[in-house]
């Protein structure tokens, strides 16, 4: 059985001052296995975020469900951890008690607490950094403790909505691989919103290609690029196949979208 | 001078003072010069004078010190009722629905009106007083934190909410310490309204408080004194709002780090 089922789903938002529905999200069919890593690649707008939003619970699907270990997702819960794209660290609590938010929440010990959330400060590389505000941080770092945050709850599976958009070149590079090595140590289902083409391969088993709004399944590609994974495999003939091919694929969609909606954000 | 660009911080403390300076300046000139009537305009020199008589000889001090008593009073009574009204309408918009026409509508009766009203109820004992800044504030407050509390940023409630958030969990550990701060700085600022509304409920049937000196000194003609009041009210309600941002600032250290 999959870990994750998304079936039939789709979204119509309502139109605005009584115009036509606008349909961001044509039906989705998409099986997740266990302990898969999914990038969902698409031009912007397109809807991806939607279904990622769709799944976490914090919106409803117009048609068709969703099932986590067999279970229809209604709302938003613990088990599917989410790390945003914009900052969303609780700025009056310090980078461990942020981490703790979803122990805490659950009505766990304090003491219990504190020995997990140091081991995930740990995990993330934040050490020494316990006690920061969240506006100390900087924007990697910010999203390192949000990663951990969500990861302390041990998800069933975590949901990533373009992490790394906000982050510089280098700094995304560097939050790359350590997403990335914390997958390959710890195991867990994951589903990961990115409009960059390489972030897509290099993080992917699975890279899933949506097109343009309305948005729907393109291209289903799996990646059999070897772990670990280092930065130079970015640099290497199959990857770059790979990018070949996908970015064929994205430019098409790109290109639909500046003709239909040049103001799209 | 160049728009926008920043003055060095020692220009502007000098700055800052040489108006005063003027100002005293020009009131000393018209005074003391002769230019105005002694009896509408003290001078700054009779009105420390003044000044220093009310405070050893009239025991001026209690007056202030019932004000402030009376101030905090009603500040507090308005604070304890709408700051809790104020985060449940911001955050259940049906509680809201319901008080927010209501509360629009009252914010906009002035205080001041109501004394004489308040005055039939509740004499012109203490209770009336503390009334008269509770009438004043306690709507502006309700409204000022629904809108803020309204405003939370939706992402940290989306982000608590897939952390396991229930409802409950989500006022009292989201939308609270979110907006701590600024329900702080908003009873900040009202605190400052509340002073004008005590001296008002002093001007009218009271036997007592900085406002009573005031009034009782029109009737003298002692304007030095009432100068000297209004100064002492101003000084007053300066530190208090200085107490009250030091005090938000040791509370509230995340929002400013």
């Amino acid at each position: 059985m999959s870990k994750l089922l998304i079936d039939g789903v789709s979204r119509t938002f309502a139109g605005m001052r009584g115009g036509q529905p606008v349909k961001a999200l044509m039906p989705v069919d998409l099986a997740v296995a266990a302990n898969d890593f999914i990038t969902i690649l698409g031009p912007s707008g397109c809807g991806k975020s939607t279904l990622l939003r769709i799944v976490a619970g914090l919106e409803a699907p117009s048609e068709g469900r969703v099932l986590l270990d067999g279970k229809a997702v209604t709302r938003p819960g613990p088990d599917r951890g989410m790390v945003f794209q914009s900052y969303t660290l609780f700025p009056w609590l310090t980078v461990a008690e942020n981490i703790a938010f979803g122990l805490r929440e659950r009505g766990m010990a304090q003491k219990e607490r504190d020995g997990l959330v140091a081991s995930y400060v740990d995990l993330v590389g934040l050490k020494g950094f316990e006690n920061h505000w969240p506006k100390q941080l900087s924007g990697g770092m910010q999203q390192r403790t949000a990663i951990a945050r969500a990861l302390a709850n041990d998800p069933e599976i975590l949901l990533l909505d373009e992490p790394f958009g906000a982050l510089d070149n280098q700094t995304r590079g560097l939050m790359q691989e350590l997403l990335l090595g914390i997958w390959e140590r710890r195991k867990k289902t994951v589903l990961f919103v990115t409009h960059d083409i390489e972030e897509a391969i290099f993080m992917a088993s699975r890279v899933i290609v949506m097109t343009a709004r309305p948005g729907r399944i393109k291209s289903d590609v799996a990646v059999d690029l070897p772990h670990p994974r280092h930065y130079t495999l970015k640099t290497s003939p199959e990857f770059s196949a790979l990018k070949a091919r996908l970015t064929e694929d994205i430019r098409v969609e790109a290109m639909r979208t500046a003709g239909a909606q040049p103001a799209e954000a | 001078m160049r728009p926008l660009h920043p003055v060095s911080p020692g220009l502007r403390t000098m700055l800052g003072i040489s108006f005063f300076v003027l100002f005293i300046a020009f009131w000393a000139w018209i005074t003391l010069g002769g230019h105005v009537n002694r009896i509408f305009l003290a001078d700054p020199l009779s009105m420390l004078r003044d000044g220093w008589r009310l405070l050893v000889e009239d025991r001026f001090w209690l007056d202030i010190l019932i004000t402030i008593w009376r101030v905090f009073g009603g500040f507090v009574l308005a604070s304890v009722v709408a700051v809790p009204i104020g985060i449940a309408m911001g955050a259940w918009k049906p509680v809201e629905a319901f008080l927010e026409p209501f509360v629009s509508f009252a914010r906009y009766l002035p205080a001041s009106a109501f004394i004489p009203l308040l005055i039939l109820w509740a004499g012109i004992g203490e209770l009336e007083k503390l009334l008269v800044i509770f009438v004043g504030s306690v709507f502006q407050i309700m409204l000022i934190i629904a809108v803020k509390v309204g405003s939370t940023r939706r992402d940290l409630v989306e982000a608590a909410y897939t952390l396991g958030s229930t409802n409950n969990g989500i006022v009292r550990r989201v939308i609270m310490p979110a907006n701590a701060p600024e329900i702080a700085e908003t009873l900040r600022l009202v605190l400052g309204w509340a002073w004008t509304y005590v001296i008002v409920a002093e001007l009218i049937g009271s036997s007592s408080g900085i406002g009573y000196m005031i009034i009782n000194s029109q009737s003298r003609l002692a304007t030095g004194q009432i100068i000297f009041g209004i100064i002492v009210i101003g000084l007053i309600g300066l530190l208090s709002d200085f107490a009250f941002k030091a005090f938000n600032r040791w509370l509230f250290p995340w929002s400013l780090a």
